[in-house]
């Protein structure tokens, strides 16, 4: 087999792994979409958000140290604990319950019934304000974030392909560990959303909120539980990032990213995010490597969104997304 | 009103007073679409609310099913005081409702809508429900059951994997029953089920809302204006116009009953 199709199938590999990791960003923008019609902005910004408490937890940080020490002269900055990983997270996750409660409160309670665009530009509020405030409760300097993932190269995967190929792949443990996981999440979404009550009423409250209330749902609690589903989900988003490159605050342009990946596979659908996602990490890693070369480079900072816009002429619903058809 | 209930012109037997509205009055701002309005809803009947086009016959229904909280008045539901509710809850203690515009889940199949007026029966843990073993199981082929009975009854059959968006007016007004039957409730709230049909399709509903009463012992409580259709309907009609009762008793009763045919036919003013 030549050299340069090896190389390719590698470069294949790690793209579905990136592909992985975008599709859980925009998996999060899907359960919120789907239930509640409001593209949610912040989503980058929670997953951020969950990652500095999840490091702040487990490293024993005071939260707003700073507040605290400027105002009262006071020399406060840890605990001196050491949580284990476990603990960590699931603390996190009830501090994404509780956020997503006081978003539910405190904002869209208030804009039932207002135009989509509205609601969008409070997720840009809620965005901002989330940035702020996860500064001002752990500071902004770069954290390492260890909750005991595997890292570094797959011994296994390289010695396998280097007895096939004589060469063998680069694939990290931490990608392999995040799809696994990713896996499950995406598995264990689908089996909530189509079987039990609580996803069917999410699905019924996402279709007709005046029919949902009629037949005993209470929206509220719809909404608060998807909040923090997809508060959960930027956990786990965050979890995988923040072990990669470090917590710091450009992780929440990696909502960014799963802008493109919805466009391809759809604002509604929970595997279109999935193939979404493995297509963009695909698409922009093997395209680097075949035209990359050729244009100077860089290609992977604008192939997504360029083949978003190409969806967006031709298909503008998405891969899987619903086909809304307006009757005249 | 007497608590005890009476023979119909057909020889059904009907039961006790399950809903009571007391002096009911319903302000938007200066307006009032409902003042001081008082009936009652006994088990078992078909109760019909007519009247002229603005006569604030929806309004009444929303204040029933909890959508309007009214401003002055009591709600009675089975014996006693309804405190304020949401419309959640008043579905959860067993009104059901359809809608004049018709409220489907326009996204889902005829039978994935029907299963949703069953949310309130199902109780078995989130897990259990998500791996489909133990419990959950039964209860939704228990569940399942009562759908599809219901699918039976209103002949819906033949859609029932069809998306609701594809189908036509009539066979959506009818989805819409069968999800609120589902939910076998006390009270059926119905606004409107003929608005919009043509006769044949008026006829169809009217036979079905017949079978229901019959069938089940549902208790119905309907808005509706074409005139001949409530008569031939209901056991007892109450009448409004301009947000005032006019008149409240059988369809012959009513029919009879001046200020209703000067409401209905207008009066001359010479």
């Amino acid at each position: 087999m030549s050299d340069q199709l090896v190389y390719a199938m590698e470069v294949f590999l790690n793209g579905l792994m990136a592909g992985v990791l975008y599709a859980l960003v925009a998996l999060g923008f899907v359960l919120i979409y789907k239930a509640s019609g409001i593209f949610n902005y912040a989503q980058g910004v929670m997953a951020l958000f969950a990652a500095l408490t999840l490091v702040g937890i487990m490293d024993g940080q005071v939260p707003f140290a700073h507040l605290i020490n400027a105002m009262f002269g006071t020399e406060l900055h840890h605990f001196g604990w050491h949580l284990p990983a476990v603990v960590a997270i699931l603390g996190t996750a009830a501090v994404m319950v509780l956020l997503s409660w006081m978003v539910q409160k405190f904002v869209f309670r208030h804009l039932v019934g207002q135009e989509p665009i509205i609601l969008f530009m409070a997720t840009i509020g809620l965005a901002y304000f989330l940035e702020g405030f996860g500064d001002i409760m752990w500071g902004s300097d770069i954290k390492k974030l260890d909750v005991g993932l595997p890292q570094g190269i797959n011994a296994w995967i390289d010695n396998v392909t280097f007895n096939i190929f004589d060469y063998g792949f680069f694939i990290d443990n931490l990608d392999i560990v995040a799809t696994v996981i990713a896996a499950i999440l995406v598995f264990s979404l689908v089996l909530f959303s189509q079987y039990t009550k609580q996803g069917r009423a999410m699905r019924a409250v996402a279709d007709d909120h005046q029919a949902a209330l009629s037949v005993g749902i209470n929206l509220n609690f719809i909404w608060v539980m998807v909040w923090s589903l997809a508060g959960f989900v930027a956990l786990v988003a965050g979890i995988m990032w923040g072990t990669k490159s470090g917590v710091q605050f450009s992780l929440s342009l990696i909502a960014l990213k799963a802008l493109p990946v919805l466009m391809l596979g759809g604002f509604t659908s929970i595997p279109g995010a999935i193939v979404g996602g493995l297509i963009i990490g695909v698409g922009e890693k093997l395209f680097e490597f075949a035209i990359g070369p050729m244009v100077g480079g860089a290609t992977e900072n604008w192939f997504a969104y360029v083949l978003a816009l190409i969806f967006l002429v031709f298909r503008p619903q998405g891969l899987f997304g619903e086909k809304i058809i307006e009757r005249v | 009103m007497s608590n005890e209930g009476y023979v119909t012109a057909d020889g059904r037997k009907i039961g006790g007073t399950v809903m009571e509205m007391k002096n009911i009055t319903l302000r938007f701002g200066g307006v009032k679409a409902i003042t001081d309005i008082s009936f009652d809803i006994k088990q078992g009947e078909i109760r019909a609310i007519i009247g002229p086009n603005g006569a604030g016959k929806s309004s009444m229904l929303n204040v029933i099913s909890g959508f309007y909280v009214p401003q002055e008045g009591e709600v009675w539901y089975k014996g006693s005081r309804r405190p304020q509710m949401r419309p959640y809850e008043v579905a959860q203690q067993g009104i059901a409702r359809t809608f004049q515009n018709i409220a489907l889940f326009e996204g889902m199949t005829v039978l994935d809508n029907v299963m949703t007026g069953r949310l309130n029966h199902m109780k078995t843990g989130l897990f259990s429900q998500a791996i489909w073993k133990g419990k959950a199981e039964q209860e939704e082929v228990a569940n399942r059951e009562v759908v599809e009975k219901v699918i039976d009854f209103l002949e819906i059959q033949a859609i029932r994997k069809t998306p609701v968006s594809r189908l036509p007016y009539g066979l959506k007004k009818r989805v819409e029953l069968a999800r609120a039957l589902a939910a076998e409730p006390s009270i059926l709230l119905l606004d409107e089920p003929m608005a919009g049909m043509n006769v044949e399709e008026k006829e169809d509903m009217s036979r079905f809302i017949l079978d229901v009463n019959d069938e089940f012992g549902t208790t119905i409580c309907l808005i509706e204006h074409d005139m001949g259709v409530v008569m031939d309907l209901s056991d007892r009609v109450v009448v409004m116009d301009y947000g005032k009762k006019i008149g409240d008793g059988s369809p012959d009763e009513v029919r009879n009953n001046q200020a209703v045919i000067d409401a209905y036919l207008g009066v001359s003013h010479d």
